[in-house]
């Protein structure tokens, strides 16, 4: 199978910090893989995710994403532009010179109908809710048609009625679209839900665990006590 | 009373006020030439003068232009500085004490120089405009960079903005705001500034007429272009709030 992502040895040290926050972490991610990453806060899985954008230079290791490194990102908050209108925000990454010829009106329009936001399009992002924001947010990173989707706790800022219901939703949109996405996430349930693959990352150690939900039965009870044992060891750093 | 009404009455009821003032105080300092000549009723008269020697239009006309050259010149300069200055951390660092120290300079101060600079003409002024217009219009600016959300330049950043892209599709549209109010402040202070500075070696606008009339000793005249400065200081600002916002 196509790999979309490798991690090699990535090490980070944030300034003034005595230990490294990635400490020779590896990773690989093939096409048409959903992997949440799970960990203790401060265990590093964000910074993880940030150096696989680029958004956090290494101290050394390397990052490799297929396609020139076509990705996109989405945050915890929706992050839209509030001078945009719904549609604009989606498009937004069109009026960049990298994906001129990747966004297609006929695709942007599909798009916006599997995002369930029909009849939302000229709305300003006053008038939508955070679920309805979280969705466009989604929908600007994969109006790219990126190799990669990264998503940084997207749901966390939601009500629990409004998260459950996108969690379900973000598993039919991978498989339809047949997407590959990195996630970190703090909630076992949402991870079982979403992911292919779920890694448990500790901090200086890297992946402890690997669960795949949609090959075996996992529980998320076993995932808490992962959790559990992985912080009586003191393994991990706030 | 509405609402809506109030603040009209209210503000019409300032302005009699002030015309009953102005009648009453003309009228009693009788002996002297200059303050009768203020009298209200003097002022139809006086228009009628300023219009008939046509250089009330033109003066108009004279200043106007060069508010707006030296407004452009500010924000040609502000706005690029103030970019500078918000982004990196080097340049706020060596410019904030000059910035600190220029702004606090009477812009008026630089007309010696500014005189000595370039000659006689409307150049000395559009400079001493320029001067008193571009700090709030870089400071506002600096605002506007310091308060633009990050999470929006690394969106743009992730989906392979170039530099210039983010600055076109996030950085200006986030700032506008900012910049547009740093505008409407430099506009009220550069025609503050603008009447004085064309009492300096020119020969037209409004500045200019004031003297004009004193030499004249047509002093309904100077108040009749005063009336004029303030007037159109009001259009110029209400221009301003419907136009940059």
């Amino acid at each position: 199978m196509a790999r979309t992502l490798t991690v090699e040895n990535a090490v980070k040290t944030y300034p003034g910090a005595q230990t490294p926050t990635l400490n020779g972490v590896s990773l690989e991610l093939n096409s048409g893989e959903a992997l949440v990453i799970l960990g203790q806060t401060g265990s590093g899985k964000s910074t993880l995710l940030r150096a696989v954008a680029g958004l956090e230079e290494l101290d050394s290791g390397t990052v490799e994403i297929a396609d020139h490194g076509r990705l996109a990102v989405v945050f915890q908050q929706a992050a839209l532009f509030p001078w945009l209108t719904v549609r604009q925000n989606i498009e937004l990454g069109a009026r960049y010179k990298r994906n001129r010829g990747r966004v297609q009106k006929d695709r942007i329009d599909s798009l916006i109908a599997k995002l369930g936001l029909t009849g939302l399009e000229n709305r300003k992002i006053s008038e939508i809710s955070g679920g309805q924001a979280q969705r466009v947010s989604i929908g600007r990173a994969l109006a790219i048609n990126p190799s990669l989707l990264l998503l940084d706790e997207p749901f966390s800022a939601l009500d629990p009625a409004t998260r459950e219901e996108l969690q379900g939703w973000l598993r039919n949109l991978i498989d339809e679209l047949h997407l590959t996405m990195l996630m970190v996430s703090h909630d076992i349930s949402e991870a079982v839900t979403v992911a292919d693959r779920i890694g448990y990352f500790e901090a200086h150690k890297g992946f402890t665990r690997f669960w795949s939900p949609r090959q075996e039965e996992v529980s998320e009870t076993e995932i808490l006590d992962y959790y559990r044992n992985a912080a009586g060891q003191g393994s991990y750093v706030i | 009373m509405s609402k809506q009404a109030r603040p009209w009455v209210l503000g019409s009821a300032g302005i009699v006020f002030a015309l009953i003032l102005w009648w009453i105080f003309t009228h009693s300092a009788t002996g002297n030439t200059m303050i009768t000549a203020f009298a209200p009723e003097n002022i139809p008269s006086a228009f009628a003068a300023l219009f008939s020697r046509g250089v009330l239009l033109s003066d108009i006309g004279v200043s106007l232009w060069r508010l707006l050259a030296g407004l452009l010149i500010a924000g040609v300069i502000g706005i690029p500085l103030g970019l500078a200055i918000g982004f990196w951390r080097g340049v706020d660092q060596f410019s904030a004490p000059l910035v600190q120290f220029l702004r606090m300079v009477s812009p008026l101060s630089w007309a010696p120089i500014a005189v000595a600079l370039f000659g006689v003409g409307s150049s000395p002024v559009i400079f001493l405009v320029a001067m008193a217009a571009v700090w709030p219009i870089t400071l506002n600016t600096v605002s506007g960079v310091r308060a633009l959300d990050r999470q929006h330049l690394q969106v743009a950043q992730t989906l392979g903005a170039t530099p210039f892209e983010t600055l076109r599709t996030v950085v200006v549209p986030s700032i506008k705001p900012y910049v547009l109010s740093g505008i409407r402040l430099a506009l009220g202070i550069a025609w503050v500034i603008i009447v004085p500075a064309e009492m300096l070696g020119v020969s037209s606008g409004l500045g200019y007429e004031i003297l004009n009339a004193r030499d004249r000793l047509a002093y309904d005249e100077m108040l009749a272009v005063i009336l004029v400065i303030g007037a159109l200081g009001m259009v110029l600002d209400w221009v301003a709030q419907k136009v940059l916002r």
